[in-house]
């Protein structure tokens, strides 16, 4: 790979004010060491093909905005170097189970407004708490890691894309939805899970995943949502038997009373949400 | 609907319920060479005991004295149960699936119910039956 000095890019193109059906057109640029797939992608608009479009942000693996299908695998493109690939021929597409906006823009929404019916956030009665807050939750260190990995979760949906049941059952939540729930109902200083088993007890729950495991193939962040989806189905299981570890949300700990302010740190700033 | 976390939860037990009770027809009809446990053929250890000749599981007199006894009677009925169970949800999991439409969904669901229960009835009356009637033999 070290000799390459071109890549070729041939990439899916829609546009719905023009294009009848999607087709494929072929890019050719000057390739360097370290060219990501986006920089190649931002090179061809710059100088091919000023029309085409796509999403990203960040350009460092953290938005998840650049989610697209790389030579046959959901991935960001800002994370993939060119020189991973293998190859000097790429193969863009958008994320397949979502519909196209254009050229290699998804629609993410539909999967957004099924993360946002499942609760998606720490779930309490002491709503003044959590409005002004006057201490923390308590948490171990243990209790962090039993969901630490899927808070990793920037919600870029490679784990939809290549999720197979997603593609032939619309009615099936998915792994990034359904990781959270897990994430959510995992967390010792939450209390939301009968909400949430209420949201995803019917057609959407867990029970329609085949445990095909694509999904923590894709996953760019290292995340393992089928994993998170099991021990989701373990939980349900319990729950019908009441057998299910019933947790309460972890306590207030008040802000220490005798500790003094090293010199120099600054005082933290007013909570804004 | 929570109707679903209850059905998938007794499919998944129902499964357990087969691997255990496909054990025993394993250990009874095909395996009774190699584990020799003489409750689950009674006739066999009878007929030995009595200098006649080494009976088949599938031998009238050891279908017979099985039929005889509730333990059977028992596990017919809870594996015709639980493999109709299993299977018809599954089945019909299969079709939900395939994301048909709402009529041919709930058509589907209402016919599984129906023929779920017809065979189980059906199933049950002739355990009970075979019972009954190796009872009086």
């Amino acid at each position: 790979m070290s000799e390459m000095s071109k890549v070729t890019y041939r990439i899916r193109r829609y546009d719905p004010n023009r294009d009848t059906a999607p087709h494929y057109e072929t890019y050719t640029i000057d390739y360097t060491p370290g060219l990501t797939v986006l920089e190649g992608l931002w090179l061809i608009k710059e100088t091919l093909a000023p029309d085409l479009v796509w999403r990203a942000s960040c350009r460092m693996g953290v938005c998840g905005s650049c989610g697209m299908l790389i030579n046959g695998m959901a991935r960001l493109a800002c994370n993939t170097q060119i020189s991973d690939l293998g190859t000097d021929q790429l193969v863009l597409a958008p994320l397949p189970n979502f519909n196209i906006i254009r050229d290699l823009v998804p629609d993410l929404m539909p999967m957004l407004s099924t993360h946002q019916d499942l609760h998606p956030y720490v779930v309490r009665d002491d709503v003044a708490e959590q409005e002004e807050p006057t201490g923390e939750y308590y948490q171990s260190i243990h209790d962090l890691e039993q969901y630490l990995q899927f808070s990793y979760c920037i919600k870029c949906g490679c784990c939809m894309a290549a999720c197979p049941t997603v593609a032939t059952d619309p009615t099936y939540a998915g792994p990034m939805p359904l990781g959270q729930v897990q994430r959510y109902n995992t967390d010792t200083r939450d209390g939301g899970f009968e909400v949430r088993k209420e949201a995803i007890a019917g057609e959407r729950g867990p029970w329609r995943c085949h445990y095909a495991g694509e999904c923590s193939r894709v996953c760019p962040k290292g995340v393992d949502p089928a994993k998170a989806i099991q021990l989701l189905k373990r939980q349900m299981v319990l729950d019908v038997f009441g057998l299910r570890a019933k947790k309460c949300p972890s306590k207030l700990v008040g802000k220490p009373k005798d500790a003094k302010r090293r010199n120099g740190i600054p005082e933290a700033p007013k909570p804004t949400v | 609907m929570i109707r679903d976390q209850k059905l998938w939860t007794w499919h998944i037990l129902a499964g357990a319920v087969i691997l255990v009770l496909l054990g025993l027809h394993m250990l009874t009809m095909h395996m009774e060479g190699v584990v020799k446990l003489e409750g689950l053929n009674p006739a066999s250890a009878a007929n030995e005991a009595q200098g006649g000749g080494k009976l088949q599981p599938i031998d009238w007199a050891n279908v017979k004295a099985r039929s005889a006894k509730v333990f059977y009677l028992v596990t017919y009925i809870l594996l015709l149960g639980a493999a109709l169970f299993h299977g018809l949800y599954g089945a019909t999991n299969v079709v939900h699936e395939a994301n048909p439409p709402r009529w041919l969904h709930k058509t589907v669901s209402a016919l599984a119910v129906v023929v779920g229960l017809g065979l189980f009835a059906f199933g049950t009356w002739a355990a009970i039956a075979a019972f009954l009637l190796a009872k009086a033999l």
